[in-house]
């Protein structure tokens, strides 16, 4: 095979997964409005995903905040600008880290987890053993896990935000002699609803993402337990990319309104 | 010994065919399972055994071909009413397929509150548990993991789900592969006894000829995509075709 057709033939895999992906998409959208509803299974997965990754977002935005503050800190110095720091990095963080970081370590944890879970199901059997048991297991297993990342994500990035304003605050207070107090009068003064809104919304995106990506990989897990391994991975491979280019678009549109 | 003459077929299956792309995994299959009977299907790996299976459950959409059980198309039913059928139909799956997340009650409550129609809602589903786990002599494994299970307790378990909606068929997926020979004969003797007590009419695939002699009223050699031979173990255990030899080496 040559290269000419090697390369058409990636890009026509790369069509086929897809169309693939539109119509798994496009099921879950039908499957979401069709009773019955796996409310039980959908609050466990809530828990397992918002709880159990709670901590690693926590820890990460604190360091995040941190570290952002003492970096950035002799720049401002220099410049004189030392008091903008609440409000550079409250933007900085509710606009675009928070969010972006704290999907990328959901789609490591949260996504490779959900690819290896329902492709080990897959490989098992046990999605069949599912459907023999009068179960819809698309509606059990996809829709469920789905809707709790889209819910959950929200959250996460909620809390994220919050330590890493945090870390910064405790930086400042400790190189800086600023007070929490005013700290957070500042970051609060310099944050608007234009700000809150667009990065919120988006993050519904990431966490469909990631839990579309996850859900569909391991869902559709072929090859034995190899394929469960490859399922995991593609999972956050294809999540960070597609994480990125939600992002860029979310911040294209969010321009259009608020320019 | 069950007589097929005497017995309407409980599955009938009339020229099934089955491809995944180029590969033609069966070419015009034909068979019939009649009430209480044990019927051993055997063939070579990749022979389309575990898709033939697979279809007869509506688990594999077959490319033509009609498979008919307890006098329903199955072809042509709503979701619904397949689901319904099922209740009737138990299938133990080749690597036993329980749920790992779940424990061993969980595992068997999990079609109980599922399959409403044929029980109604359970509100204590323990008895019904325990009856199950105490067919398979497993009782006292009910709150442990499937991790914490061995192969041959995986397979009695995942037999305990499938008896626990009183199936009137079962299909059992090579139900002694992968276990050691004592093992194996337990679940074989378990097999033997639970088609005594509830008088099941079963399909056994299996490529273990001591299940098949042991088990079988009638077999059916699949080979060439096709039902080659039929007949009973001694009928088929002494036939010359070198096809057929093969298997009883």
């Amino acid at each position: 095979m040559d290269n000419n057709s090697k390369v058409a033939e990636s890009f026509k895999n790369f069509l086929i997964e897809i169309g693939e992906l539109s119509y798994f998409t496009s099921r879950f959208f039908k499957e979401l409005f069709n009773p019955p509803f796996e409310l039980k299974e959908f609050l466990r997965q809530c828990y397992n995903m918002g709880n159990r990754s709670l901590l690693l977002v926590c820890v990460t935005g604190f360091i995040i905040g941190l570290v952002f503050t003492l970096q950035s800190r002799p720049t401002l110095e220099e410049f004189g600008a030392v008091s903008w720091m609440p409000s550079m990095v409250s933007i900085s963080i509710i606009r675009e880290i928070g969010p972006i970081i704290t999907a990328l370590i959901c789609a490591g944890r949260i996504g490779s987890g959900i690819g290896a879970e329902l492709g080990s199901m897959r490989v098992t059997e046990q999605i069949d053993a599912m459907e023999v048991s009068g179960t819809n297991p698309f509606k059990y297993l996809v829709v469920t896990r789905i809707l709790a990342t889209t819910m959950m994500l929200p959250i996460l990035v909620f809390f994220g935000d919050a330590i890493a304003i945090f870390g910064s605050a405790m930086v400042e207070n400790m190189k800086g002699n600023v007070s929490y107090l005013l700290y957070f009068n500042q970051v609060f003064d310099s944050l608007q609803f234009s700000d809150l809104i667009p990065t919120t919304f988006k993050t519904f995106f990431f966490g469909f993402a990631i839990g579309l990506v996850g859900c569909y990989k391991g869902y559709n897990c072929k090859k034995g337990t190899a394929g469960v391994g490859l399922a995991a991975n593609s999972a956050v491979v294809y999540t960070s990319m597609l994480l990125f280019v939600i992002d860029f678009i979310a911040v294209f549109v969010t321009n259009i309104f608020y320019g | 010994m069950v007589s097929p003459m005497n017995n309407k077929p409980i599955i009938e299956i009339k020229n099934l065919r089955k491809s995944f792309g180029d590969n033609h995994v069966l070419e015009g299959f034909n068979m019939a399972l009649y009430e209480g009977e044990n019927l051993v299907i055997m063939g070579k790996s990749g022979s389309g055994k575990s898709v033939m299976i697979k279809c007869l459950i509506g688990l594999e959409e077959p490319d033509s071909g009609t498979i008919t059980v307890m006098g329903k198309n199955i072809n042509q039913l709503e979701h619904w009413e397949l689901d319904e059928l099922r209740t009737e139909i138990g299938f133990l799956f080749q690597g036993s397929a329980l749920y790992d997340s779940m424990s061993v009650r969980e595992n068997l409550e999990f079609p109980l509150r599922r399959h409403t129609k044929k029980f109604g809602i359970i509100e204590d589903t323990t008895p019904l548990v325990m009856e199950a786990l105490e067919n398979v002599g497993l009782e006292h494994a009910i709150d442990l993991m499937p991790s914490e299970l061995s192969g041959g307790m995986k397979r009695r378990i995942a037999l305990a789900r499938t008896l626990i909606l009183q199936p009137k068929i079962i299909l059992y997926d090579e139900p002694t592969t992968g276990l050691d020979p004592i093992t194996s004969k337990e679940i074989i003797l378990l097999m033997m006894s639970i088609q005594k007590k509830y008088n099941t009419s079963s399909i056994i695939i299996t490529h273990d000829v001591d299940c098949a002699r042991v088990i079988a009223n009638r077999m059916i050699l699949l080979i060439d995509n096709i039902n080659y031979a039929e007949g009973t173990f001694e009928k088929l255990s002494a036939s010359e075709d070198p096809k057929i030899k093969a298997f009883f080496k």
